[in-house]
């Protein structure tokens, strides 16, 4: 398992960072936010990312992939993260893909993996229901209904969720909320009768929605792999999509430290540039040493999802690590950013306001800092 | 097949047959075999594999055979210290000359020094220590005062020196001195080295808050140095002493890829001392969080390290990386044994006797030895600054160097 990105790699994360620069750079993130778009990311870009084949990355080659790992999508992550770009790059394809791929029927696989990798079609994954990440505690109601199923109950936070062409629904089966077993995977059209959805504006200013399915009846084939086997390959999406997150919380905190760094030498007070008060220079310096631990955890992360030998705890726990400290370094070092900025740090201008609240969002999402400890813990205590 | 290759499988073959089982593997602190005129081994095979790396050369792998070493290029040697890795072989023996002081004299010494010094040093006959603090020279190490007077053919040096581990133990130290009480700091130092057993010198152990330890105080009363003793310019110590400290650096780093001396689990601690997750109090389950979290961090330190090895055996530049780790081990060190004094209670606050186990007395004293970490080898302050200046390059402040 190596913690640096090979040659290959760092050509794709050059690519990245240059094409996301000249195309999606922080600014084009404001506009987004000052325009309203409800879908929270531009098409246009989403459609040259596709062409780049980034939707291809982490995918086998037999379901149309470049099988290029996800050390490789790390890199693109990361500089989506540098550069505040908004896609559907993590809903759709890290989640939705993945889940087909590891959990989808031959006949499921055909239909969706193309329009997927395309971009002609885009997924959602509705998961959440409490405040909180919590997968295990999903409550929704899924019962045998004549071939089908119908499916009762509320999902939030559902990433990129305005103007999905379809939804992964987790929904519980069999069993009561808190267990593991008995969650199923289902795939509802948009356009599904009894589906209610509906924008949740939050900081972040991108797409996240909130779904009501009222009695929403799908047929048999809607069911994703295993009926009330839905965990293993769950954890392992998340897993992936955890460590793709981790290293868009990276390239933000990378970017919100930079800029920091570079105020604190031309930003002038009492004579001196600020970063000549050791007060200041003591706290930059632990962020930087924060940044460093975190990048050496997301790298981990990404590669032990490339790692075929690692079983699914050894996964789990450098899952959780990567998503922990990224979150925790993100946390740090925007906090700083904001306080170093001074006034200006608290004002809608500067963008370091704009990367503090995708941070919050992002750090949240998929499992917070007490989530990931637990888990990690978890999984320790379990070797 | 190149010639590294055959080097490789000539090395993974000479190692495969030559260092002992008992020799690989993470060394417990204790089982360190320190080089000098009485080497003492816990171990034959201790024995062994020192003979067999020093008359191999292998103390010193990359230093000229003339002066003892192995004659090694830059890339055989890095293809010893991979295959020793690979094989987790332990150093064979611990030794501040090697490490510190032989490339120094390499780089800046006489060719007279070079022959007398490098090749006993190569041998590890010789038990070296460290002269650089003074009672009033910490972590402003230029504002020294120990002083070399010039007369004739030799020194003469007055003064004290302190916190030199193993003082007491060693055969010659290297020192810094005052040569020009007149210079700016920095200017009026130099690099002397001295046998211990030279009249007027006298070292004293110091005691810790942990107990015993291996530091002296060493005293110099008007104790004569011949002046071939000189290393490098007069009053040109100061850039030798920097090369010292660098090489110091890279040493602790590498020398931490083998042993994590008084590492300590923290969360199988915590699995003996705090009851399961599900049935704990409140109290308790707040403790193994913070246990967890603390076992996180350390975990993503270790990553780094790896990924600091990675880089360099890369050619990247880990300058940045490499200012960092002590800071973040020494830190980290201390939060968690914190932590661990929380999660055992009154466990961890015997002293001795048969009350507590071996294990909670070791916890104890590693706790209070921790409080030294952060101050020993450039305190966390120290590090900050250079983070600061050298890696960010935030600008000087008016409070000085």
């Amino acid at each position: 398992m190596s913690l640096v990105y090979s040659e290959e790699q760092r050509l794709l994360a050059d690519t990245a960072a240059e094409f996301l620069l000249a195309r999606s750079p922080v600014a084009a993130q404001r506009r987004l936010r000052d325009e309203g778009k409800a879908e929270g990311f531009g098409d246009a870009l989403w459609k040259e990312m596709v062409d780049m084949g980034w939707s291809a990355i982490p995918f086998p080659e037999a379901l149309g992939g470049l099988a290029f790992g996800c050390m490789g999508l790390g890199a693109v992550f990361e500089s989506m993260g540098r550069n505040l770009s908004a896609s559907p790059l993590l809903s759709s394809i890290v989640l939705g893909g993945t889940l087909i791929e590891l959990a989808g029927s031959e006949a499921q696989q055909a239909e969706w993996m193309p329009q997927l990798i395309a971009g002609d079609k885009r997924m959602a994954l509705a998961l959440d229901e409490k405040p909180r990440h919590d997968p295990a505690a999903t409550a929704l109601r899924a019962e045998r209904h004549g071939n089908g199923w119908l499916l009762q109950g509320d999902k939030r936070f559902v990433a990129d969720g305005v103007g999905a062409d379809a939804f992964i629904v987790v929904a519980r089966s069999a069993g009561a909320p808190g267990e593991r077993d008995g969650l199923s995977l289902f795939l509802v059209p948009a356009d599904a009768p009894g589906l209610q959805v509906s924008p949740m504006q939050m900081i972040d200013s991108r797409n996240h929605a909130q779904l009501r399915l009222d009695g929403v009846r799908v047929d048999a084939c809607a069911l994703i792999g295993e009926e009330g086997g839905a965990w293993g390959p769950l954890d392992a999406a998340l897993d992936r999509s955890r460590a793709c997150l981790a290293a868009e919380l990276l390239g933000m905190t990378q970017n919100l430290f930079d800029t920091t760094v570079e105020y604190l030498k031309t930003r002038v007070q009492f004579d001196v540039p600020i970063g000549s008060f050791q007060a200041l220079q003591h706290r930059a310096a632990w962020c930087y040493a924060h940044l460093h631990l975190a990048r050496s955890a997301v790298m981990a992360g990404l590669a032990a999802m490339d790692d075929p030998k690692l079983d699914a705890a050894g996964r789990a726990r450098l899952a959780s690590l990567a998503k922990w400290k990224a979150g925790d370094a993100a946390h740090r070092i925007s906090r700083e950013a904001v306080q170093m900025h001074g006034g200006m740090g608290v004002t809608d201008e500067l963008d370091v306001g704009l990367f503090l609240k995708r941070i919050r969002v992002a750090q949240a999402e998929l499992g917070d800092a007490d989530f990931h400890c637990d888990r990690y813990g978890e999984f320790v205590e379990a070797q | 097949m190149s010639g590294i290759d055959d080097f490789r499988k000539e090395t993974r073959a000479w190692l495969g047959a030559n260092c002992p089982a008992s020799m690989r593997g993470p060394m417990p602190d204790g089982e360190l075999v320190w080089g000098g005129s009485e080497v003492e081994f816990k171990s034959e095979d201790q024995r062994l594999w020192f003979e067999r790396m020093r008359d191999k050369g292998w103390f010193c792998p990359d230093w000229p055979k003339e002066y003892g070493g192995g004659g090694l290029s830059p890339e055989q040697n890095a293809v010893l210290e991979a295959e020793m890795r690979r094989l987790k072989c332990r150093p064979p023996q611990i030794n501040l000359g090697i490490w510190m002081l032989g490339p120094v004299i390499l780089e800046f010494g006489s060719e007279a020094q070079k022959r007398a010094l490098l090749p006993p040093m190569a041998r590890g006959e010789i038990r070296w220590c460290q002269g650089f603090s003074e009672p009033n020279a910490g972590s402003d190490l230029a504002s020294l005062k120990t002083s070399a007077v010039d007369a004739g053919d030799h020194f003469v040096v007055n003064g004290t020196k302190i916190w030199t581990s193993y003082g007491d133990k060693s055969d010659w130290m290297y020192m810094l001195v005052r040569t020009d009480p007149d210079a700016s700091k920095q200017q009026g130092i130099s690099l002397l080295v001295v046998d211990m057993k030279s009249p007027g010198i006298e070292a004293r152990p110091i005691d810790l808050i942990s107990g015993k330890s291996s530091f002296c105080q060493v005293f110099f009363d008007n104790v004569k140095v011949p002046k071939r003793q000189l290393v490098g310019p007069l009053n040109g110590g100061w850039t030798l002493a920097k090369a010292l400290l660098q090489h110091e650096r890279r040493a602790m780093s590498k020398f931490g890829e083998f042993s994590l001396p008084n590492h300590v689990d923290l969360l199988s601690v915590a699995a003996r001392y705090l009851p399961p997750a599900d049935a704990g109090t409140s109290a308790e389950v707040a403790l193994r969080a913070r246990a967890l979290a603390m076992a996180m961090d350390e975990h993503a330190y270790t990553l780094t390290a790896q990924r600091m090895g990675e880089e360099m055996r890369a050619r990247q530049d880990v300058s940045g990386l490499m200012a960092i780790m002590k800071l973040v081990h020494s830190e980290q060190e201390k939060d968690k044994l914190e932590v661990l004094l929380d999660v055992m209670g009154h466990r961890a606050l015997g002293w001795e006797g048969d009350a507590f186990d071996s294990s909670e007395l070791a916890l104890t004293r590693a706790w209070l030895g921790s409080f030294a970490q952060t101050i020993a080898g450039g305190s966390s302050e120290v590090q900050l600054n250079v983070i600061a200046k050298r890696v960010l390059g935030l600008p000087e402040g008016k409070q000085g160097k």
